[in-house]
């Protein structure tokens, strides 16, 4: 019997491998001389492409963004499939929708765990520092094999709203429209350090062995668990977690022991999170994009003016943040929408009502998910008015 | 609302940048964007208008503006735009203020409430007015600050604030004898473009 996907789902998936030969200069002034990138591709591009999206991931995503691997055990679709698929809101109708591993990532892009050709082992900590730049000028040469000359738009949350902002102004000509949701302009002292303590915790596990753990057949999962438990405190509110969790006791009752067994809901919670990532993430992959992170900074290239940034830009932007996110508060999306008005440029701003904090950019809120139809109902109607 | 548009849309220079505080759906810009092809913003607190200009392609800020204009550097803007809004907001005389210095000028709308019928249902049955401009009873009306062309004017010498324009209006928002020659007690819709030397 055929699997039976829900009638909105782009349904089965297969990732695709593109392999780059041409050495890739990286900000850091290393380079990589050959490197592969995995991604998918959902929705028919048209006949010049102009229909094509870039969906950027962040953190701890990767290019399986929407749809099913397996059509015998469905599971899990990908990690932004409530918004992509026929009929929703980034319509695979209208778009041609790419997304791929990041460089540095662990599914299946050259990252720390691919081999290092120059001594024939995994690169683990010998791999070069990438920057949200370095990434656009990697999603730039993918474009380029799939022949995609300029992107109807770029997407992204968090992270990946970085990217979409970077895109705009490294390559201003090949993107018409940039989403940037969740995001911030750069880091603040106060989400480097958290990123800091996450970094610290995964450095400082026994097996972590300098990033070598590959060799000694161990992963450094203590670590790598209490950065990711870290992580999801600051991807939520406090109310969020109020509603979700509340005090309520496993077993109905404080035990006032002195193990710390997880007592708590929101302790089990926490630790199921981290036991899950461990299974699906390398630690060194998640130090270099806590890395890359905390080193965006597109004003640093202008004097700290983040509307210098902007001022060669061409894509129209939509900014968007949600009311009770810390990590990238809608202050920091404001200050992106500022320099965007000081430069002159096409922006809105969308604040969405939430209580789901900084994980709010995934979840199929109506406000926010009517914000990005309307808005990509006016982009592909502009591709295909220019197609005609 | 639609002479209303073409009302402002008149007093607007082509290609000028405008910024439309309260934009609410978008209408006016989309207009202007159409006739006297600016570019800018518009400002706007409540969700659902914030969507209807995103689907209308219009640049909508989802903002308050009663948090002021700190985001928008001086002369920024040719003009700034204030439809309907003046008689709802809390921080009247500082708006008015930021209004001319982000914009070089001003554009003001509001409901005159020295128009005969206000004065009369006052006067007479000694209730709050509720016209066709002001539709709201008193305790469901986002009008908390009514006032009279007069009031305005006065409070425009006392600023400092130069009326460039004026045009006022029935409730059909047709510019008609009555109101003209008598603008406070005919008038129900007032238009004001205003300056700062």
């Amino acid at each position: 019997m055929p699997p039976t996907f829900p009638p909105d789902s782009i349904g089965l998936v297969t990732p695709q491998t593109a392999h780059f030969d041409e050495p890739l200069a990286l900000d850091c002034g290393r380079s990589l001389a050959d490197y592969e990138m995995v991604y998918e591709t959902y929705g028919t591009p048209n006949a010049d492409r102009s229909n094509a999206v870039l969906i950027c991931h962040a953190l701890s995503g990767d290019h399986h963004v929407a749809g099913y691997h397996d059509e015998d055990d469905p599971g899990k679709p990908g990690w932004w499939d409530n918004c992509i698929g026929p009929g929703k809101p980034i319509d695979t109708r209208d778009f041609f929708v790419v997304c791929c591993n990041n460089l540095g990532g662990c599914k299946g892009s050259t990252g720390p765990t691919a081999i290092n050709p120059d001594n024939r082992k995994p690169y683990g900590p010998d791999f070069p520092i990438v920057t949200v730049k370095d990434w656009v000028r990697s999603q730039a040469r993918l474009a380029d094999q799939l022949g995609i000359a300029q992107w109807a738009a770029v997407i992204g949350g968090s992270l990946g709203g970085m990217q979409a902002m970077q895109w705009a102004i490294t390559f201003p000509e090949r993107i018409r429209h940039s989403l940037v949701i969740a995001a911030a302009p750069r880091l603040s002292a106060q989400n480097i350090a958290f990123n800091e303590v996450a970094r610290q915790a995964i450095l400082s596990d026994p097996d972590f062995h300098h990033g070598h753990y590959y060799e000694f057949g161990v992963v450094p999962r203590r670590g790598l668990m209490l950065a990711r438990m870290l992580g999801h405190i600051t991807y939520l509110s406090d109310e969020g977690m109020r509603a979700k969790f509340g005090r309520e006791l496993r077993e109905g009752k404080m035990n006032f022991n002195f193990n710390f067994d997880t007592e708590f809901q929101v302790e089990s919670y926490l630790r199921h999170q981290g036991h899950a990532f461990v299974d699906r993430f390398d630690a060194n992959t998640y130090l270099l994009i806590t890395k890359t992170l905390d080193y965006f900074d597109p004003a640093a290239d202008f004097d700290e003016d983040l509307s210098a940034a902007f001022h060669r830009t061409q894509a129209h932007f939509l900014v968007i943040a949600f009311t009770s996110d810390w990590r990238f508060a809608p202050a920091r999306s404001r200050e992106i929408v500022r320099a965007l008005v000081r430069a002159g440029r096409e922006v809105s701003y969308a604040e969405i009502p939430s209580e789901y904090g900084h994980d709010a950019f995934l979840m199929p809120i109506p406000l926010y998910h009517e914000v990005l139809r309307g808005y990509l109902t006016r982009v592909a109607r502009e591709v295909s008015a220019d197609a005609a | 609302m639609r002479p209303e548009l073409e009302l402002i849309s008149e007093w607007i220079r082509p290609g000028a940048r405008v910024l439309d505080l309260g934009c609410g759906d978008g209408a006016l810009l989309a207009y202007l964007r159409e006739h006297r092809q600016v570019s800018g913003y518009g400002l706007e607190i409540d969700s659902a208008n914030m969507l209807q200009c995103i689907q209308a392609g219009v640049n909508v800020i989802h903002a308050d503006l009663e948090a002021g204009l700190a985001d928008f550097g001086d002369s920024s803007f040719d003009y700034v735009i204030m439809t309907q809004t003046l008689q709802a907001v809390r921080q009247t005389e500082a708006l008015l203020d930021e209004m001319l210095r982000v914009g070089r000028q001003g554009v003001v709308t509001f409901p005159n409430f020295g128009f005969w019928r206000c004065r009369a249902q006052i006067a007479l049955q000694g209730l709050m007015p509720v016209v066709k401009t002001l539709p709201y009873q008193w305790y469901d009306t986002p009008n908390i600050h009514l006032f009279t062309l007069r009031d305005f004017e006065q409070l425009c010498r006392r600023k400092r604030i130069d009326i460039l324009q004026r045009t006022v209006l029935d409730h059909a928002h047709r510019p008609r004898l009555g109101p003209r020659l008598w603008p406070n007690l005919l008038g129900e819709i007032a238009l004001y473009r205003l300056g700062r030397a």
